[in-house]
């Protein structure tokens, strides 16, 4: 009776030991554009994965033949959805770290840039993951596009003079 | 510029820096799930044992009140000696 649970929990840590081997980096490369930090000081980013991953652990038994990935993901997404808008919501965009390629977009269009482009979810999956309408997804996806290939466009000096010093 | 190109440059843009995995991830992640699951299993626990103290109590209280007996009437006296 002892015996078997215990060698189901070995087994569970084993798969899942290589599945965040596999996955981690670039979950966490999701996570840190989400989140607009720098690449190697992304606390933020690092707590959202880490909070992913757990949940994705628990859920590791009833995954049911799902992508383990997918369930991070979504996790990933609707965490950064729902805790966004208390954190960024008041103070507007002073918080993202000028080195981030996506600092000088809001939170919502960082979302759908990195689940569209980085991470080439379909427009209806996102849509449905955000609660948008497809079309509203693919307007925002657009703009975000502009606001990243041309910043010099877009009312974000500060941004543009961190980003030509870099380069 | 086309679309597919436009996202293609975005795509190079997004792709350039990447973030260290940090060591113990893995070990946090392992321990935070841990413990999502014992307290999925404690409240799980807690409710079954809820449901069981209800229904003991429902039949102990059955048991003696016998809710499935009409009442005698209060209004009508019986009708005795005709």
């Amino acid at each position: 009776m002892r015996d078997r649970p215990l060698s189901r929990e070995a087994r569970r840590a084993r798969e899942f030991e290589s599945f965040v081997a596999g996955a981690a980096g670039r979950l966490l490369h999701a996570a840190t554009l989400l989140t607009a930090e720098a690449p190697d000081a992304n606390p933020r980013a690092r707590r959202l994965l880490t909070l992913a991953l757990a949940h994705t652990y628990a859920r590791w038994d009833r995954l049911r033949g799902e992508d383990p990935y997918d369930c991070a993901r979504q996790h990933l997404a609707t965490r950064f959805a729902r805790t966004t808008w208390h954190r960024y919501g008041v103070f507007g965009r002073a918080r993202p770290d000028p080195g981030s390629p996506l600092a000088a977009l809001t939170p919502r269009e960082r979302l759908i840039l990195v689940l569209r482009l980085y991470e080439g979810v379909a427009e209806e999956q996102a849509a449905a993951l955000l609660g948008l309408p497809a079309e509203r997804v693919h307007a925002l996806c657009d703009r975000a596009t502009a606001t990243v290939l041309h910043p010099a466009r877009q009312p974000a000096p500060r941004a543009v003079g961190a980003k030509a010093a870099a380069s | 510029m086309k679309r597919s190109e436009r996202e293609a440059a975005v795509r190079r843009i997004m792709e350039r820096a990447v973030p260290p995995v940090p060591p113990d991830l893995w070990g946090e992640a392992v321990r935070r799930g841990e413990r999502l699951l014992r307290h999925r299993r404690v409240v799980l626990r807690v409710l079954w044992l809820l449901a069981c103290a209800a229904a003991v109590a429902f039949a102990v209280w059955a048991a003696g009140a016998h809710p499935w007996v009409e009442p005698p009437s209060q209004t009508t006296p019986p009708v005795s000696g005709w």
